[in-house]
């Protein structure tokens, strides 16, 4: 069982429970080739999908998973809400809770959101994305992608290469491919290098070959244009020449490598679209794997709705 | 602890429902064989391993997890869900005659879940339920098409069913005081 009842982040996660997380999702996956895909597991319970950051891919992903497991969902786009006209998180939040919701996905700009609604709130709370913190679901959905291509994550070299010092995704990565075995390469130019990187067990490198020389696995994380307040990259097009995947590049991988990406892609930027569209690519197998590891999160997560910590 | 079933007539429990299931579908046409979740589905095998011996035909056989369609799933929601295991049911259950098969059939409420569970994959003719062990005390309007045994309990003892791919051996097990 999960020990906490919100999923904050991977930080608090043990190898167990990443490993419970993968197995139920890999059940779950099956009802995706269902005639009709749904089971009533949730069936009156109301989730609520709290996004004050813009998200195609993890809204629609929770959303469908909600709907898979039965949940009566509610989604909040900030740009309608009261937020607007100046309403705190916490009054926002307190004046959803007074409609009983079971349980609130968040995706918040600010890191520790989340785990300031956890203890202020009865529902359970689940992490979408906290600022430049974590993205449990996204590390969850990864390695469940891993898994399937490798069967195992324990003694995989796995690159994670692009904008670093803004990524939640790779935060939450690095803790889960840490405590799973995991061999992790981290690679970005110095100005989007988070300093303390080798603290966490990671090897940061800011040559792209070095990272991906014999790799099982290629994670491409974004440029985060809208995070960058200031000059952390040249050009775009000098970016795409020193740390752009390129089929060349892909070429000093294992000849099995999976490429990875969170999206949404920079084509032509982080990633080249010959690499992107190409044989190793699992961007798209990510996206159908979200909605299981969601739904194995929800289902987990709806036993411990009542208990308090 | 006593034993009720051992090896020997299991195995001629088993032979006999296979007879059986020749016998009231005339064949092994459009029939298809669902194990539910965990003693059901050597079961199953077992029952399409003997169905080829007598009729030399394949009856297609899958698996059914019924943990999502349980009915006191989220009534109680404090402590560890139940696991959920992957259900296999690798090929239409559209018009096909299908043959449930569970360990032990007592209230009947996991008979419902596996309905349940069933009609989202599709329609098939029939649902015949076959099942090992029927001990009694149905809260639900259930009741079996093939049984291995008839066992008389009272509420307080416990059912065991143990198979030689799970368990290490074939044996049916009775545990507790008759009240």
């Amino acid at each position: 069982m999960l020990k906490s009842r919100h999923l904050l982040g991977i930080a608090d996660l043990e190898p167990e429970e990443i490993g419970l997380v993968l197995d139920t999702a890999e059940a779950m996956k099956e009802i995706a080739a269902r005639p009709i895909k749904k089971v009533p597991t949730l069936r009156g319970r109301t989730v609520v999908n709290l996004f004050f950051e813009p998200s195609t891919r993890t809204r629609t992903s929770f959303e469908v998973a909600e709907k898979r497991l039965s949940a009566d969902t509610l989604s909040i786009a900030v740009a309608q809400s009261s937020v607007t006209k100046g309403e705190t998180l916490l009054d926002t939040v307190r004046n959803l809770e007074a409609m009983a919701p079971d349980m609130i996905v968040m995706r918040h700009a600010s890191s520790g959101a989340p785990h300031l609604l956890a203890r202020l709130c009865r529902s359970v709370i689940i992490n979408a994305g906290d600022g430049m913190h974590e993205h449990p679901t996204q590390a969850l959905l990864d390695a469940f992608t891993i898994r399937e291509h490798k069967k195992r994550l324990d003694g995989l070299k796995v690159a994670i290469v692009g904008d670093l010092l803004h990524s939640r995704v790779l935060r939450s990565n690095v803790h889960l491919l840490n405590r799973m075995g995991a061999e992790v390469w981290t690679c970005a130019p110095a100005t989007l290098m988070p300093a303390d990187l080798a603290h966490f067990g990671v090897r940061p490198t800011t040559s792209i070959d070095e990272a991906v020389e014999g790799a099982d696995v290629v994670m491409m994380l974004r440029i985060q244009h809208e995070r960058m307040h200031g000059h952390f990259i040249p050009s775009t097009r000098e970016y795409y020449t020193l740390f752009g995947l390129t089929a060349e590049r892909v070429t000093r991988a294992k000849p099995d490598v999976i490429i990875m990406h969170p999206g949404p892609m920079n084509r032509g930027v982080e990633i080249d679209s010959d690499v992107a569209d190409g044989p190793y690519s699992v961007i798209l197998e990510q996206v159908a794997n979200g909605v299981a590891v969601r739904m194995a999160v929800l289902y987990l997560l709806a036993g411990q709705e009542g208990e308090a910590d | 602890m006593s034993q009720v079933m051992d090896a020997d007539r299991m195995a001629r429990a088993l032979t006999r429902i296979a007879h059986e299931i020749l016998e009231r579908n005339r064949g092994t046409s459009d029939l298809a064989l669902v194990g539910i979740r965990t003693r059901g589905v050597p079961l199953a095998r077992r029952i399409a391993h003997s169905l080829k011996e007598i009729n030399h035909a394949d009856v297609p056989t899958g698996a059914l997890d019924i943990t999502l369609y349980r009915d006191d799933l989220m009534r109680h929601a404090v402590g560890p869900q139940p696991l959920v295991r992957r259900t296999e049911i690798p090929f239409s259950i559209d018009d096909k005659r299908i043959l449930l098969v569970d360990d032990v059939l007592y209230t009947g409420r996991t008979i419902r879940s596996a309905l349940d569970a069933l009609i989202d994959f599709g329609r098939p003719r029939s649902i015949q339920l076959i099942v090992l062990v029927d001990r009694g005390h149905r809260e639900l309007p259930i009741k079996a098409d093939y049984v291995g045994k008839n066992l008389p309990t009272a509420p307080k003892q416990s059912v065991q069913v143990r198979l030689h791919e799970i368990d290490g051996e074939d044996e049916v097990l009775l545990q507790g005081e008759a009240a």
